[in-house]
């Protein structure tokens, strides 16, 4: 009897499934931090991705299919993201999300690489909307990645044609966090300011352990000891907010130079003694624009509130540019899309984007940006925003690549 | 060189008073009543949220009293209705029960308060410069800080030492049955233990709140470092925690200063080093850059040299 009905139930269950894969639609999997100390950013990410493939899915889905965001928790952690991705592919995913960290970068796109060469036929393919680190569009490049965020260096060339026109920058001082990004901006940072300013001083190059420290007072103290006038750092989520708080409270008088001073937080942290000393480097921000986009404006009414700060424009660009390749494409099939995608170009509000061919790296418009008072758009309510110094166009952000890919066939 | 020595010394005070504020009330209730309490970072943190709200409605004074009360209320909600009937299953129960309620806490913090960090500003009290030195300038919250972890050092001395509610504490402890053949409340005691140590735990988290991020991953941030504190200064021992805490916070402190790695002092001593050296990678790691790990090096070396701690009784 019991038997019998085990067999009953996982017959329904065969047929529930078998339903599932019935109804035409593309799987992505979504491949990100949804606890622990990542899940705020990875949440947010979460909540943009599913804003613009439902605006997609709105007009009609790609093909005529549907596309269904599939979220996995991977904690940020390399191999716990592998067992998802197998997870991912099991459920029928052809498309993987990803972008916390790059570390699990570097880890999955090595595995969707060998899950490729081993399985023709079922190719999945990797977009890739934070992971900066250069590597992934270098020596570790491969035909299934595609980078839609600027890498470590590109942002570090913006913010340096900034800093070498300031002639009143003359001591830098360096702190990242130590991993593998944080090397990345560091090394960046030396190179690019000795080619392009060879008389400014850095006067410390610090690494300090990943989203450990809790008082940076001590780090503070250091740089004022220095003499720095600026300090640049790629410091992101609390070891940014920390670090700038602690400046703020002994009074540190720096240009703050960052990659990511826009994080949640830091600004209501730092608060007005940030304005005209915190800058960033970013692909958008409020006021790039005279009017506020019409997607953010659809996606603030959306998702109200503080933790819900637009900050992903980046996935505007992918998933308008996914759904452009697939129509050209006439296909949702991962290889023909890659194939659609690879020099891709396409005019945005902000200017020209470009998918570079031979190595899979975006182009796109890059803002550097100082903190203003009373700007036309305010970031957490604070009453304080970004407003534009520079802007560099896509093609002008292309580095050197020593990416040499396979591809397929 | 004199200028970076004084705020690093400066700053490792301040930050080994904050570690002490958080380390005081788990070390009561675990000198006091056998039980590590896992969950004492997410009261603390949950002190930091309580401080937040309360401050909103009647401003940051009221609420560095308010908040500590509502935490020690907590506490003794904790031991009254939870903790009490895990007691007889032992102290694996108990440490699994507090264990769970940390991630209870957390999850109940994320509900009502987002995953993202609260505004938890500096109240504008305490928001101004205390002194400057060398150019620098040192916030008068911190200050504040100061005072208030030095209070606490001196308030659980004097309760436990010199009040006549100490020795019924410390007799319902030692000899419970006693204690309470004599007329004392036992369980009630034990309930009044869990309240103060919660509440000193709520009164760092008001502090702690705005000094660091008040979010829900808070909890998690200060957790480990706590246990160090608690072992490095010997279980159960105020005193010890006390010595602890100023020792790491010192100790970390300095270490960020100092930039030098071991290829500075092999070559001090003669050797020549250079980057085909076998574990170069390693050797020419500064100090500086390890210095957050330098609490759990601590930690491992008196586990295996001295497992008691600076002051505690007996082995960990």
């Amino acid at each position: 009897m019991a038997r019998h009905e085990h067999r009953v139930v996982s017959l329904a269950l065969a047929a529930a499934l078998f339903a599932g894969s019935a109804a035409a639609e593309v799987r992505i999997a979504f491949i990100d931090p949804l606890s622990g100390g990542g899940a705020a950013t990875g949440i947010l990410a979460q909540k943009t991705h599913q804003f613009y493939i439902d605006t997609i899915n709105a007009a009609g889905g790609i093909n005529g299919e549907k596309i269904e965001l599939m979220s996995f928790d991977n904690k940020v952690n390399p191999q716990e993201s592998l067992i998802q991705l197998k997870k991912a592919i099991d459920e029928g995913a052809r498309y993987v999300v990803q972008g916390n960290g790059s570390a699990v970068a570097l880890a999955i796109t090595e595995a969707v690489l060998k899950h490729n060469e081993r399985n023709p036929g079922k190719e999945v393919l990797f977009f890739n909307y934070a992971a900066v680190d250069p590597d992934l569009t270098n020596d570790k490049c491969n035909f299934w990645h595609f980078r839609f965020d600027a890498d470590a260096d590109m942002k570090m060339a913006a913010m340096t044609s900034v800093i070498a026109k300031d002639n009143r920058i003359k001591r830098v001082y360096l702190i990242n966090q130590d991993y593998s990004f944080g090397k990345a901006v560091a090394a960046a940072a030396t190179k690019m300011l000795g080619e392009k300013r060879p008389d400014i001083k850095i006067v410390g190059d610090e690494l300090h352990p990943l989203q450990k420290v809790q008082d940076f007072s001590p780090y503070v103290a250091k740089i004022k000891a220095s003499g720095a006038d600026t300090v640049i750092t790629g410091n992101w989520s609390n070891d940014m907010v920390l670090l700038i708080k602690a400046g703020k409270d002994a009074g540190l008088k720096v240009n703050w130079e960052t990659y990511y001073g826009g994080t949640a937080g830091s600004v209501t942290a730092i608060g007005e003694a940030g304005v005209d000393t915190l800058k960033q480097v970013s692909e958008w921000h409020k006021n790039a624009t005279p009017e506020l986009d019409a997607t953010v404006a659809a996606f603030d009414k959306r998702y109200p509130g503080k933790e819900n700060e637009y900050s992903y424009w980046r996935a505007k660009t992918m998933w308008e540019m996914f759904a452009a390749a697939a129509k050209k494409a006439q296909s949702n099939d991962p290889v023909k899309v890659a194939r659609a995608i690879e020099g891709m170009k396409m005019q945005t509000s902000l200017g020209e984007v470009e998918m570079r061919a031979d190595n899979h790296q975006i182009l796109q418009p890059l803002y550097v940006s100082t903190l203003a008072k009373a700007p036309k758009y305010d970031v957490e309510g604070s009453g304080l925003g970004w407003k534009s110094d520079a802007k560099v166009e896509g093609k002008d952000t292309a580095l050197a690549t020593s990416c040499k890919m396979e591809r397929p066939r | 060189m004199l200028e970076l020595a004084t705020f690093s010394l400066l700053n490792g005070i301040v930050y080994g008073l904050l570690l002490f504020m958080l380390t005081s009330g788990l070390t009561l209730i675990f000198s006091m009543m056998g039980v590590l309490n896992f969950a004492h970072a997410s009261v603390f943190m949950l002190g930091a949220y309580l401080s937040y709200q309360v401050g909103l409605w009647v401003g940051f004074w009221p609420a560095l009293v308010i908040a500590p009360l509502l935490c020690g209320l907590v506490g003794a909600g904790i031991e009254r209705y939870g903790l009490r009937y895990v007691h007889k299953s032992g102290h694996v129960a108990e440490i699994l029960f507090t264990f769970g309620l940390s991630y209870l806490i957390e999850e109940l913090v994320t509900m009502i308060w987002g995953r993202n960090a609260v505004a938890n500003n500096v109240p504008a009290a305490v928001d101004f410069p205390l002194f400057t030195l060398f150019g620098s300038t040192f916030p008068a919250y911190k200050g504040l800080m100061m005072v208030i972890s030095v209070s606490m050092l001196v308030f659980l001395w004097l309760a436990l030492k010199r009040t006549r509610m100490g020795l019924v504490i410390q007799a319902a402890l030692s000899h419970p049955s006693m204690a309470s053949a004599l007329g004392h409340d036992v369980p009630g005691v034990f309930m009044l233990v869990f309240a103060i140590g919660s509440g000193l735990a709520g009164l760092a988290g008001v502090i702690g709140g705005f000094m660091l991020l008040t979010q829900p991953t808070l909890a998690h941030a200060v957790g480990p470092i706590v246990f160090v504190i608690v072992v490095v200064g010997g279980l159960g021992s105020l005193a010890g925690a006390f010595i602890a805490s100023m020792l790491i916070g010192i100790l970390q402190t300095f270490a960020v200063a100092i930039d030098y790695s071991l290829v500075d002092l092999l070559r001090a001593l003669g050797f020549v080093i250079t980057r085909s050296t076998p574990s170069y990678e390693f050797l020419s790691i500064k100090v500086a850059t390890v210095a957050p790990t330098v609490p759990y090096l601590l930690l491992v070396l008196f586990l295996i040299v001295r497992p008691r701690g600076f002051l505690g009784k007996r082995d960990v």
